[in-house]
């Protein structure tokens, strides 16, 4: 019995290898690459010759590789924010549909295995790519940083980053689980691809447009329209991503909304703890896990729910 | 094995308001090869499926071996090997690796799958190619590695759907007999759908007829043309030389002739398939040569027009 591999293993198995092979994921692991070595380097350089002028008091200086940027290059919690969507649609865009048309879907479901092992061999092995990827980037910008610096990152730096890291994988399987379900959705695999890269886009670029135009429109006073303008855009996965992160990679944010100068009388300008930050993106913490879970959810069903037949 | 080992029991699949499969109830028996024939769109494919627990079925129940194929459809499919009329292989991966990654998803340890995915490429023709990857095949290659991949999980059922779809004349004849031989040897049951007449008469010992989700007939080719065409006349044709009055109205004297024209060099007659004899014994005796006596045999062909022409119109 040792030896035998549980079919399910086999099939996540072979997920992550025809993944890694493929020449989609290798073109966007080195765009991934690119990027943000040149982020990470020129913030580096920066910190190398003129510390003073990412801070004054280099407190979470280890922080700054992810948030910090110079040289008109976006800081690597931007292009992570902008491409990881694209690892996520480019794994999952063509997971069912693929299959289909190359007539190994009814080859494989007809092997002695729950139906739904398909669906969740393509969710899981989907998730240990881009658990991998990000890990593999996240440390490796702090080991870079390591050689550079000089100094090693204090644990409440390193465990800032843990979390940053393990959203950041939330957020990617966010758009890994919209690919597989427009992957089920459409039977054309150029289909599904170019409706999640325009849910993407709308998400990235014109969401934002469209709540300010919104707020622009109905409302006058500005002290009401702030808060009516975050709800409507933690509708976008994006804005959630960027407000969690931001808040978890810079611990002098006290408040995701203003506050007024009764609440700041007697503060302490200090930084707050992990608890505390995190407490503060509960909230986009819980909508993000939420929408990943309901994506998968509805793939999940439709998947159990279509026919096999090819036509 | 006494029993069927396959049972169907007034199978209704609907999609929407279009049955499928309409009441069809079938048995197969251990070791046979059945060929389920229809023309494209009867439900040949949604009966396969509903076989493996892949479709549900609106009423009725499907067993295979005991096993209601919609309750325990993994127990179902842990013996019954199914090659879909649309097969194909993950492309970037070879022939072997293929076959492998089927017979471990049926728990089979890699060494000992490899080994055998070694001698199956061998059986079915593949041994050079196995190590290509299948991207690179042809159509006809690709069903024969369907076939390994269908029998590497050892199965006791074999369903194969539209299985010489695409291959060449030669190619269907060595798959068909690579089947028959197979079957024969393992003991393994065989369901084969076709809409290809020939090839399913060649192989099968017992056919189905299926129109539009109804078994119109089935038994064997023999029996089914003797059911149809059993009690009506056959048409027997004549090569005479020469042909003289004498002659046609000898033949017309005999009582069993019931029609006779003659036709250039050759005389139609119409009668019962016992005559042929009692013609021959005319002609001769009339002095004329007899160089061809034929009378057409009710194949497939001719039971296949005679459902399809009449539609689902009686028998």
């Amino acid at each position: 019995m040792s030896d035998i591999v549980r079919p399910f293993w086999v099939m996540v198995e072979k997920e992550i290898a025809d993944h890694v092979r493929s020449w989609r994921f290798i073109i966007l692991v080195a765009l991934i690459l690119l990027t943000t070595t040149g982020s990470i380097y020129t913030v580096l350089a920066v910190i190398q010759q003129h510390p003073a002028q990412l801070s004054a008091h280099s407190h979470f200086l280890y922080l700054k590789l992810f948030t910090k940027s110079t040289n008109n290059l976006p800081p690597f919690i931007t292009l992570i924010g902008f491409l990881g969507p694209l690892v996520g649609i480019a794994l999952g865009f063509d997971a069912v549909n693929s299959e289909r048309d190359n007539g190994t879907l009814s080859r494989i479901i007809s092997q002695p295995i729950p139906r739904d092992y398909f669906i969740n061999s393509k969710f899981i092995g989907g998730l240990t790519v881009i658990v991998s990827l990000v890990f593999a980037l996240g440390f490796l910008v702090l080991g870079l940083g390591i050689i550079y610096i000089g100094l090693p990152p204090a644990f409440s730096e390193f465990v800032r980053v843990l979390v940053f890291l393990i959203f950041t994988c939330v957020y990617i399987a966010f758009w890994l689980n919209l690919g597989i379900t427009f992957s089920i959705l459409f039977r054309q695999s150029s289909t599904s691809a170019l409706s999640a890269l325009a849910i993407w886009l709308f998400f990235t670029v014109f969401y934002s447009m469209l709540v300010r135009f919104i707020i622009s429109a109905f409302y006058y006073r500005r002290i009401v329209a702030q808060p009516v303008s975050q709800m409507l855009s933690r509708v976008s996965p994006n804005y959630l991503f960027h407000e969690l992160t931001t808040i978890l990679l810079n611990p002098s944010i006290r408040s995701l909304g203003g506050l007024s100068f009764r609440q700041m009388s007697g503060a302490i300008p200090s930084t707050l703890p992990l608890g505390q930050s995190m407490l503060l993106v509960w909230p986009d913490i819980t909508a993000l896990i939420a929408a990943t879970l309901i994506c998968f959810g509805i793939s999940y069903v439709l998947f159990m729910r279509q026919e096999i037949r090819a036509n | 094995m006494d029993g069927p080992i396959i049972q169907i029991n007034s199978l209704v699949k609907r999609y929407g308001k279009n049955t499928a499969v309409d009441h069809l109830d079938l048995e197969i028996g251990k070791g046979e090869i059945f060929g389920l024939l229809g023309p494209n769109g009867a439900g040949k494919t949604t009966i396969i499926l509903t076989m493996l627990g892949l479709s549900e079925p609106t009423s009725g129940t499907v067993t295979v071996k005991g096993h209601n194929s919609t309750s325990e459809p993994i127990k179902v499919k842990k013996f019954t090997g199914y090659l879909p009329d649309d097969v194909g292989f993950s492309g970037n991966s070879t022939g072997l690796e293929n076959l492998v990654y089927t017979a471990m998803l049926n728990g089979i340890p890699r060494q000992e799958a490899t080994d055998s995915a070694e001698e199956l490429l061998d059986l079915v023709g593949l041994h050079e190619a196995g190590h290509k990857k299948t991207k690179t095949y042809s159509k006809g290659m690709t069903q024969r590695l369907g076939l390994a991949d269908v029998l590497i999980k050892e199965p006791e059922i074999m369903v194969l759907d539209e299985p010489t779809i695409g291959i060449d004349p030669k190619g269907i004849n060595e798959f068909l007999d690579l089947i028959r031989n197979l079957s024969k040897e393992k003991d393994i049951t065989v369901l084969l759908s076709s809409h290809l007449l020939h090839q399913v008469q060649k192989i099968c010992d017992r056919v189905g007829i299926l129109v539009k989700g109804k078994l119109l007939a089935e038994g064997n080719v023999g029996d089914l043309a003797k059911e149809l065409f059993g009690d009506k006349e056959t048409s027997i044709t004549a090569e005479v030389s020469p042909i003289t009055d004498n002659l046609v109205q000898a033949l017309s004297r005999q009582e069993a002739i019931t029609e006779i024209r003659q036709n250039g060099e050759v005389i139609n007659m119409k009668g019962s398939r016992e005559i042929a004899p009692v013609i021959s014994q005319t002609i001769v005796q009339n002095n004329a040569k007899l160089y061809r006596l034929s009378y057409k045999e009710y194949g497939l062909d001719e039971i296949y027009q005679h459902y399809f022409e009449g539609g689902t119109s009686d028998v």
